[in-house]
């Protein structure tokens, strides 16, 4: 009961963290590039557009963060037994990200958002940058650390049994974490094109802005065209690699019952067939695509879930090691199929831009603003084609789900906080798709060289006095760093 | 000295720096709702730390994550113990957070309401309950010989975890009114200051009662070890240099004050990390508690790396956004009366404004006035 509760607990937060994630790690690259338009090439049009995707982006950062900061402490209240057990291995990478990730984004992101006219044009570029590093070094250590989970390295067992870390560069040689970050950071660039692209269209359609708007359209169709094939491709590479490891995850995605020796048919849809003793009803059979997801050979072999559950048994004793397997075939399923939606749907983007046709193309400007549901639901299959294809273990062959749990925690408190969590999650989660659909919609600043820098004169750093004071030392600003000091404040909360 | 007594010390500065750092973004958090009157006025009060709280918070998380790494035994008993407790300071941390991102996104007084109360009560929250917290791994929670907490959720409050609790609450509060009284301007900066001289007072008496409870009612001896005898300076001094307008030197021993405080207790604990009450062979210590020698000496590498650059990068930040804040002064032509001192006048609704004409300004006294929303 209890694992079924904090496993509930755990991947709720897990899911509810990723929605804001991707974002992160998106909107942050894309606001970046184009901050650095307007810096290379002083065009006004860049630096509203790099402060109206900003401000969505901090919407976002907001719940992000305190979502992430949920997770940190759960493995401690929910997952005492796995945090004992594993932490000098897996609390390493988790610590590093603290260290190296969070503080370079927080601290300038802080900078970023209130430095607009106290840093240098450079400088605040810097910030932003800065930031979408640190977005990515944090996916990058929680990758490292999740990826250990699904396929453990770098240990050795001691003589209690329990793992010890013996080479930390294993960690991040990982296979599992090489392309699963890879593939993590390529379905957050998807992310944020996708919501870029819809931002771009929304405003295309009701020909607001056009001119700033098809900017970002192109930009962001460049990163999906870019990022989509590429994505698919690395998460294939991916199902090979699990598929190497931890092959129940790979059978149960396919509800694969039975070793298949080659030429193996990869079912389109089917209904049924979750259990052993249920017959699928299979609607459409691709000859040999199994195979080759599974193997990158058509005539790989791919073994089967009662195989598998037997040579299980034999090696860890008696007990199911078969994941959900409606779950694992659904989610893989769910995300393949977007994924593929958004590819075509980025090539005929692309098209009508080749034929100049973007602008009027009612259809597409119509489509593209749903769209941005899409790749959430994409991220939510995939992360629980992976972590329910990891089940029953929680680090795999090493230890069980249900044994890492708290022993002191009752069911009753993970029920409180259950309810707690969910009744926030829902509320901040409607708030937070309300104002980002409210702030999408608005006009781009009119004119923010002059909100930000009073009589400053085109292609003028801003503040570079002011930052010329940081840097000089000397504690009374110059005059004109003041005046503009004085005619603004955190202008992106408070502009719009 | 071990590794990990290094790693002790670490987590013991991790755990200062955040209470050092966070510990005035919580009182100015809970004091933006009493000091500040207007809306303008509290916006200005959360812009003295809207920069900088975020940075400061990773401080937690590295303090929680450091724990994790360096000593997994007492990151899983101590947060599985805490677990009801850890769901409050949760909630409260996503309530604080979320305010500074979104309260301005959304023109509407309940909306406004609600994260104003939401950043208040959030900011009070956090310090008493981590107070309870490193409270009661000195005082001792019923733990047995697997290192399982076997209480429930109001065995941990323990008097003394609450007087810690109240310790740390009340000098957060000293230490945001400090800091607030080094960033204000005018009207707001009298009232933080008439604040600050009740809350010095406060702070002496509370911070005296928790040091002789620590050090005479849980340890032997009535002769303080040094580093309490500093935080109690710390505290004397912070509530004397306030009422006396020597601000910066309030706010650095309010600093003293809150970090020594938390610091004394580390010190106390050592070289035991939680205290079973139960029985005292069931201690959690450093020594049977932290990971195995390979993985303190990667992360003794990682924190050599990183962590000097982050005290320099955030450093610069505060470097950055070290001037003062003032409340607009509104309607009429609209100017910013370069006497900062007397443009404290804010009223509740301000009408639009328009552009501002560069005014000639103080050298050295910044002011930064809201832009309307729209």
């Amino acid at each position: 009961m209890n694992v079924e509760l904090a496993r509930w607990q755990f991947g709720s937060t897990s899911v509810y963290h990723f929605l804001f994630v991707p974002i992160t790690i998106g909107l942050a690259f894309l606001v970046a590039l184009l901050e650095t338009g307007w810096y290379r090439n002083g065009e006004q049009t860049y630096l509203r557009l790099a402060r109206f995707f900003g401000a969505l982006l901090l919407i976002n950062v907001a719940i992000g963060v305190v979502t992430g900061l949920i997770q940190e402490f759960e493995f401690g209240m929910n997952w005492s037994v796995y945090s004992r057990l594993v932490g000098n291995v897996f609390g390493g990478p988790l610590a590093f990200e603290g260290l190296a990730a969070f503080f370079l984004e927080s601290t300038f992101l802080g900078l970023w958002i209130f430095g607009w006219n106290r840093l240098s044009k450079r400088v605040h570029l810097a910030c932003i940058w800065l930031v979408s590093i640190g977005t990515v070094l944090s996916a990058m250590f929680i990758m490292a650390a999740n990826s250990w989970m699904q396929h453990p390295v770098g240990y050795k067992l001691n003589s209690a049994g329990q793992p010890q870390l013996d080479n930390i560069f294993a960690l991040f040689t990982n296979p599992v974490f090489l392309w699963g970050f890879t593939h993590v950071i390529l379905a957050s660039l998807v992310t944020g094109g996708v919501i870029m692209l819809g931002v771009s269209a929304w405003h295309l359609r009701k020909k607001h802005q056009v001119d700033a708007f098809r900017r970002t359209a192109v930009i962001s169709l460049v990163v999906l065209l870019l990022a989509t094939p590429v994505a698919m491709f690395v998460g294939s590479e991916l199902g090979v690699v699990e598929g190497t490891y931890q092959p129940m995850k790979i059978a149960a995605a396919e509800a694969l019952w039975n070793t298949c020796d080659s030429h193996c048919p990869f079912s389109l849809f089917q209904i049924g067939g979750g259990r052993n003793d249920e017959t699928p009803t299979q609607i459409i059979l691709i000859p040999g695509l199994l195979s080759i997801l599974a193997t990158n050979h058509l005539d790989g072999e791919v073994q089967g879930l009662n195989q598998l559950q037997a040579q299980y048994q034999k090696e860890y004793g008696p007990g199911n090691y078969i994941p959900n397997v409606f779950v694992q075939y659904w989610s893989m399923r769910v995300m393949a199929y977007i994924a593929t939606f958004v590819m075509l749907f980025a090539l005929w983007g692309g098209w009508l831009l080749y034929r100049h046709k973007l602008d009027k193309a009612k259809w597409f400007l119509l489509i593209a603003p749903w769209a941005v549901i899409l790749p959430f639901l994409m991220n939510t299959a995939g992360w629980m084609l992976t972590e329910n294809g990891r089940q029953p273990w929680i680090v795999q062959g090493l230890l069980k789900t249900a044994n890492g749990v708290s022993p002191s925690v009752s069911a009753t408190d993970i029920w409180i906080s259950l309810v707690v969590f969910y009744a926030l999650f829902i509320a901040f989660g409607i708030a937070d798709a309300w104002l980002m659909i409210r702030f999408s919609r608005k006009d781009l600043d009119h004119d923010p060289i002059a909100k930000l820098v009073p009589g400053a004169g085109p292609g003028s750093g801003i503040g570079e006095s002011g930052a010329g004071a940081s840097a000089g030392g000397t504690a009374t600003g110059p005059e004109d760093a003041t005046a503009a000091d004085d005619e603004h404040d955190d202008e992106l909360e408070l502009v719009y | 000295m071990t590794l990990a007594d290094l790693w002790y010390i670490l987590i013991v500065i991790l755990w200062v720096g955040f209470f050092i750092l966070e510990g005035f973004d919580f009182g100015v958090g809970m004091l933006h709702s009493f000091i500040g009157r207007t809306d303008p006025e509290r916006r200005v009060l959360i812009n003295t730390i809207g920069p900088v709280w975020d940075g400061n918070e990773v401080w937690l998380i590295v303090a929680g994550a450091g724990l994790f790494a360096a000593f997994p035994a007492w990151y899983a008993t101590m947060f599985s113990a805490l677990y009801l407790a850890m769901v409050l300071v949760l909630v409260a941390l996503i309530l604080r957070g979320l305010t500074f991102e979104w309260q301005r996104k959304f023109d509407d007084p309940r909306w406004r309401r609600f994260w104003r109360w939401g950043l208040t009560i959030g900011s009070a929250l956090i310090p008493f309950l981590i107070g309870v917290a490193l409270g009661d791994l000195l005082h001792g929670l019923p733990i047995n010989k697997d290192h399982q907490y076997t209480g429930g959720f109001w065995q941990l409050l323990t008097p003394f975890g609450l007087w810690t609790g109240v310790t740390l609450t009340v000098l957060s509060l000293l230490s945001g009114a400090t800091y607030l009284g080094l960033k204000t301007t005018g009207e707001l900066h009298d009232r933080v200051h008439r604040f600050a001289t009740v809350i010095g007072v406060v702070a002496v008496v509370v911070a005296f009662g928790f040091y002789t409870w620590l050090h005479v009612g849980l340890s032997t001896g009535f002769v303080p070890e040094p580093l309490e005898a500093l935080a109690l300076l710390g505290v004397i001094v912070a509530a004397w240099a306030a009422r006396e307008r020597a601000e910066g030197w309030a706010f650095m021993a309010a600093c003293v004050g809150i970090g020594g405080t938390v610091g004394s207790l580390f010190t106390e604990l050592y070289p035991r990390v939680m205290i079973s009450s139960t029985n005292s062979a069931y201690n959690l210590t450093v020594a049977n508690s932290a990971s195995p020698t390979y993985s303190l000496r990667v992360m003794t590498v990682a924190a050599a790396i990183f962590f000097p650059a982050v005290l320099l990068y955030q450093g610069w930040t505060y470097r950055v956004f070290r001037r003062r804040l003032s409340v607009p002064r509104v309607g009429g032509d609209g100017a910013v009366g370069n006497e900062s001192d007397h443009a404290a006048t804010a009223q509740p609704e301000r009408p639009e404004q328009p552009e501002q004409p560069e005014q000639p300004k103080r050298p050295g006294r910044m002011e930064r006035r809201e832009t309307q929303e729209t």
